[in-house]
């Protein structure tokens, strides 16, 4: 993971390359790119579909926690992870 | 075959035309011998095949795909079953106009080739005049707002230049940058001495793509695929034989890679004559190099078996006649100096190629 953390005022959306999508077989989210493809857990897949530019991080973390009825702070850590880490791999971009 | 064996990608070798003629083209050597046979009604059927055995990806190769007039219904179909297309053109022959009918059908992305950041060098290697219609095409594809990949096959004539290809790639604001060194199979094995760098050239080439990989990171993905010449161990080709990939030739061959047909005694199926679905469960030639029970010593003991499947069966064929051999890329194999000595005769070439031989449709 990587040591920086995104602000919670960034909002992400989906670098234009993406595109994501249900897989029939696995009945699994997957964010298919040029050549390759991501196999997304439940949690990823949720993230991903509040990525759309409009929402701050903030707003996404509290709207999975009502979602999933989770701790908002132990969401905290996973999405910003994950959120990074497509950041770094450019697959999420912040809006402008 | 496994359950791990999933169809995600279907590759669309929709022709074996192309107005280039490079040097390193991956397309069999005899071009003439497969012909467009398949029509687009054919090429829907197969999509559909595709998407029902599991494939989310569609390249849509050649060849020069867009010599296919029907390529915007193609595109069409493809969108219509959810796919994510890719393009990968050589950008020759389009129009802006034609690239915008392209992206209203639902393409996902273009894939464009340029052969050098140099014009003289880059048109050279196309065998014609080409550079500056490619990067007229990479501006209206960046226009468009489609995403684009910019690949270069890299080799001895351009490895030097690949600070210039990366600043290139910039300053098009390409999403992807693939350096793709030259696999030496098909067209580029007949020009391997021309075109098969040194270890020093490599390595310097490949700083630099690691320091524009960090510099750029989040903006364009830059990718460096080392030429297994140069590997310790070889490739997991394909991902493994029939594990990922389905690819359909020009004449409709459904093949599990791109030279598998010019592998001896093994008799591929035509997508005219058999469902895709029963071709990749069920034909003998997508088993024949399936799990492990065909590997040779020393890949049947290997603790890499499961990594690298033994490497290319068409590299093992073409180097050692024996399809079923260890990829002599693999310093193991017992047959590695014939990568060793190809490397030795690459230098004693001079730099300026002499007697290329350029992609050519013979009867």
């Amino acid at each position: 993971m990587s040591a920086e953390a995104p602000s919670l005022e960034l909002r992400p959306k989906l670098a234009p390359k993406c595109k994501l999508r249900l897989d029939p077989k696995t009945a699994k989210y997957i964010l298919l790119y040029p050549e390759k493809g991501l196999l997304l857990n439940a949690t990823g897949a949720a993230i991903l579909k509040h990525c759309d530019g409009t929402q701050s991080l903030s707003a996404i973390i509290a709207a999975l926690a009502v979602e999933f009825q989770s701790n908002s702070d132990v969401l905290r850590v996973e999405v910003l992870g994950f959120v990074q880490g497509l950041l770094d791999r450019g697959l999420l971009q912040a809006a402008p | 075959m496994s359950t791990e064996d999933r169809l995600y990608t279907l590759i669309a070798e929709l022709t074996y035309l192309c107005p280039l003629r490079c040097v390193y083209c991956s397309n069999p050597t005899d071009l003439a011998a497969h012909p467009d046979r398949l029509s687009t009604t054919d090429w829907l059927r197969v999509f559909k095949q595709a998407a029902e055995l599991g494939a989310l990806q569609l390249n849509l190769s050649g060849g020069e795909p867009l010599l296919r007039r029907d390529l915007e219904e193609l595109v069409a179909g493809a969108h219509a079953l959810d796919f994510y297309s890719n393009l990968i053109t050589s950008g020759l022959p389009l129009t802006r106009e034609r690239l915008v009918r392209l992206k209203t059908a639902g393409l996902s992305s273009v894939q464009l080739s340029i052969q050098d950041s140099d014009p003289g060098p880059s048109d050279r290697l196309a065998g014609r005049e080409s550079f500056e219609q490619k990067l007229e095409v990479a501006r209206w594809v960046k226009e468009l707002e489609l995403p684009l990949t910019l690949n270069v096959v890299l080799h001895r004539q351009n490895l030097a230049r690949v600070a210039e290809i990366i600043a290139l790639a910039e300053s098009l604001s390409v999403d992807r940058l693939e350096l793709a060194n030259t696999q030496y199979l098909a067209w580029a094995l007949e020009n391997r001495s021309a075109l098969l760098p040194s270890q020093a050239e490599l390595d310097a080439a490949r700083e630099i793509a690691k320091a524009a990989k960090v510099r750029l990171k989040g903006k364009i993905e830059v990718l460096f695929v080392l030429p297994d010449y140069y590997s310790d161990r070889p490739k997991a080709c394909m991902s493994g034989w029939g594990k990922r990939y389905l690819l359909v030739s020009p004449d409709g061959l459904a093949l599990p890679c791109h030279l598998a047909h010019t592998l001896p005694g093994l008799s591929f199926d035509n997508v005219q004559d058999r469902p895709l679905d029963d071709i990749w469960h069920h034909s003998a030639a997508f088993a024949a190099f399936r799990g492990e029970a065909w590997m040779p010593e020393p890949c049947k003991s290997c603790d890499r078996r499961e990594l690298d499947f033994g490497g290319c069966r068409c590299q093992a064929f073409h180097l050692t006649g024996n399809a079923a051999a260890t990829d002599p890329a693999c310093t193991l194999s017992p047959q590695h100096a014939l990568i060793t000595e190809a490397r030795v005769a690459a230098r004693a070439t001079p730099l300026i190629p002499l007697g290329l031989r350029y992609r050519e449709f013979r009867r």
